[in-house]
């Protein structure tokens, strides 16, 4: 079978898998809904864009009246089945963005997680791996502990932190033109570590809004909306593209640098786009779900072992993975008697299949 | 095909290329050797456009490298690298496929077909298409690689130790592979740091050390040129292949002190290993009169010991033998290993302490012989 076909058979089938996960999702949670009105419900939710415009909104920033472009898109819903008013507002207007937005942000994190661990050659890679995660925190928890001193939005700032961050050890490990994985690495280790005792001190300065913060670091999804999805999910399907587009390089980048520069792949140059358009999702996917561990670490290595190591069938399998994994371990963590942070419930089912997997020596070699 | 024009490079305050210049033409297969920290490997990192030099310039096919594309540079030279572990699970296949890259855009997903076919039967790795790569032996990987770089079809083809981790069997039949390209019209340059492989399989030889370009030729001439015993920092003797008939060096290493004269009379390898044996033994060794061009003259001129030679097939000069007669009288033990030349001097052997090695396969050591001879003068042994 053609790497092509395999593909998209493989694909199909996790995306299936992810439909049915959604659909199951939905169905959980305090009031009693049918699976099929679940279902009906959800597709009523489908909306196909079909239009753009550009608003200038009125915006206050620091004191400052502003007026903002805000992109504004007009939805077009091609289903309308009956469905009781209530479990449809209840399936749509609370359950779906959650449900949704964790498929979105499982997608971004285990796609950005497969060509982290391809790129730095190294089973321990996740897409935090240079500090966007310590970064995105930093921006988090500052603007959730100092209220004043950031005059912009929480997820902005987390978003600004993790690509400063990013940049920032890109820059140090770069000497003349050159990055060399092992210094990003090490660069990624000493930056994570600096930024992790701002992060301390913060949330000792935290006082009263300390669980908030500490509730950000664990990753969350409460109070997720559809405004949210409608930003990270075009974004996570651009970067997504761009990733799958280098998909036979990321093949090629495996063997080596010294190999890769041999077959005529641009090194540098392929390396600053795999390493920029990753960590703008995984910016993106942070900022609004604060830091969710092990889908990125953990997913890749899955589909690796199933699927192989070519970054063409792997990338588009390993993001659909992500994305019910998490879609999954979101219901887990709110469908208890508390609701806990996803966070905690990827770790707490993540690290035990990471090392039974170690243990089966599945993941010395990538 | 590949030129260099004083090409440097260094890292750091270490120099590892200074103004090396070279050719390497197409139909032409160039060994590069030298010891290690020659800058061997650099020098093919050059060349596949890997490492750019401070200075100099590399051209491919009379365009310089600096102003080619990487892609486009790996349409003219393909590489077969040194570190043959692919920690991978890759199929020996999808490996070769990827030698397509230089060639193919990078949505381009078809099948790559007749190069990548091609490329498995001349390396005869097409039974390995499906076997991962990381579950290959050394040979088969090596041979697949050769396979990844045949794929690529270029002009040009850049081997860094292709032989360095391999079974004497792969050895050659990794290094068949090349020749074969390269009388298919192909330019090779191989790092080779088995000289007696690189004197069989290369047209040239290049020999570099220190960065630069000691000595530069024919495989006979450089393993006999003075400078590879500098660049190696041991003395060496040249001696003929016995199957190939190519050149095989051997390094005689550091030299023993003993008390005592020797001459070696014969000719061909059993006097030239007598002669080396005898030297690193530290006695004082004499040889004649030897047909010149022999290798036993050869090996006596590397260890810069006394020798009488005379034109092939001739009678040698009266003055010549007379000089071998001064050889042996001085001598204390006269080894003989063949009956070859040795009428004219008969009358002088005939007075001194004779050993006679029968052949150029005798196991015995010649130094231990002629030791139990000095120990026992003459007259004892009658």
């Amino acid at each position: 079978m053609g790497v092509r076909t395999r593909t998209a058979v493989w694909s199909a089938g996790l995306l299936a898998a992810l439909a049915v996960a959604v659909i199951a999702s939905a169905t959980i949670g305090p009031v009693d809904i049918g699976v099929w009105t679940v279902a009906k419900a959800s597709l009523n939710a489908v909306g196909i864009p079909t239009g753009l415009s550009i608003e200038a909104a009125p915006t206050t920033v620091a004191g400052v009246d502003l007026r903002v472009p805000v992109p504004d898109i007009t939805y077009t819903y091609p289903f309308s089945f009956a469905v009781p008013t209530i479990a449809e507002t209840i399936v749509r207007r609370l359950r779906l963005p959650r449900i949704v937005l964790a498929a979105v942000i499982g997608f971004a994190l285990a796609a950005a997680g497969t060509v982290m661990q391809g790129f730095f050659r190294n089973p321990m890679a996740d897409p935090s791996i240079i500090g966007v995660s310590s970064g995105a925190a930093v921006g988090a928890v500052a603007t959730i502990a100092l209220p004043l001193a950031v005059p912009f939005g929480l997820q902005t700032a987390a978003f600004v932190g993790a690509l400063l961050t990013a940049f920032a050890v890109y820059l140090i490990a770069t000497e003349g033109g050159r990055t060399p994985v092992a210094t990003l690495l090490l660069a990624g280790v000493a930056v994570q570590s600096l930024l992790s005792a701002l992060i301390s001190y913060l949330l000792l300065e935290a006082g009263e809004s300390l669980e908030k913060a500490l509730y950000w670091m664990m990753g969350y999804l409460h109070n997720s909306t559809w405004e949210q999805v409608e930003v990270t999910l075009p974004l996570a399907l651009l970067a997504f593209g761009v990733l799958f587009a280098y998909a036979r390089d990321l093949n090629v980048l495996l063997l080596g640098e010294e190999d890769a520069a041999a077959l005529g792949i641009g090194v540098e140059r392929t390396k600053r786009i795999l390493l920029g358009v990753s960590s703008i999702i995984t910016a993106a996917a942070v900022a609004v779900a604060g830091v969710i561990g092990f889908v990125g670490l953990i997913v890749p290595h899955m589909m690796r072992l199933v699927v192989g190591p070519d970054h063409r069938i792997l990338l588009p399998t390993s993001a659909l993975a992500g994305a019910t994994f998490l879609v999954a371990t979101d219901t887990l963590a709110r469908a208890g008697p508390e609701q806990l942070p996803v966070g905690i419930v990827t770790a707490a089912v993540g690290a035990p299949f990471f090392l039974y997997l170690l243990r089966r020596r599945e993941v010395h070699a990538l | 095909m590949i030129r260099l024009d004083d090409v440097s490079v260094s890292f750091g305050d270490l120099t590892v290329l200074d103004e090396v210049s070279c050719e390497v033409n197409r139909g032409e297969f160039v060994g590069l050797v030298g010891p290690n920290g020659a800058g061997k490997t650099t020098l093919l990192r050059t060349i596949n456009g890997v490492l750019t030099p401070d200075s100099g310039t590399i051209t491919l096919d009379g365009d310089a490298i600096a102003d080619l594309s990487s892609r486009e540079v790996s349409r003219r030279v393909a590489t077969v690298p040194q570190d043959t572990h692919i920690g991978f699970a890759f199929s020996a296949e999808h490996l070769v496929e990827m030698g397509r890259t230089p060639h193919r855009s990078r949505l381009d997903w078809a099948p790559p077909g007749d190069p990548v076919e091609r490329a498995l039967e001349r390396t005869e790795t097409t039974h390995l298409r499906d076997r991962t790569v990381d579950g290959l032996s050394g040979g088969e990987r090596q041979r697949v690689l050769l396979a990844r770089a045949l794929a690529q079809e270029t002009p040009a083809l850049v081997l860094d130790e292709p032989t360095a981790s391999l079974d004497i069997n792969h050895q050659v039949g990794m290094l068949d592979i090349v020749r074969n390209l390269v009388s298919d019209g192909q330019a090779a340059i191989a790092a080779i740091h088995d000289l007696d492989l690189a004197a069989r399989y290369c047209d040239r030889l290049l020999l570099l050390q220190g960065g630069q370009v000691r000595a530069s030729g024919p495989p006979a001439r450089v393993l006999s040129d003075p400078t590879l015993e500098d660049a190696f920092d041991t003395r060496t003797a040249v001696a003929r292949n016995p199957v190939t008939g190519t050149s095989i060096v051997a390094a005689v290493g550091d030299r023993a002190e003993t008390e005592g004269r020797v001459h070696v009379v014969g000719s061909g390898d059993s006097a030239a290993r007598a002669v080396g044996e005898l030297w690193r033994a530290g006695f004082a060794v004499s040889v004649g009169v030897v047909p010149e061009g022999d290798v036993a003259a050869e090996t006596a001129a590397r260890l810069d010991v006394e020798c009488q030679t005379a034109p092939p097939f001739e009678t040698p000069p009266a003055a010549t033998v007379e000089r071998a007669r001064e050889c042996i009288g001085r001598a204390n033990v006269v080894v003989r290993t063949d009956e070859r030349g040795v009428d004219a001097l008969q009358t002088a052997i005939g007075d001194a302490t004779v050993v006679t090695i029968g052949s150029a396969e005798a196991t015995d050591s010649i130094e231990a012989a002629v030791r139990a001879k000095l120990d026992r003068p003459a007259s004892a042994d009658d």
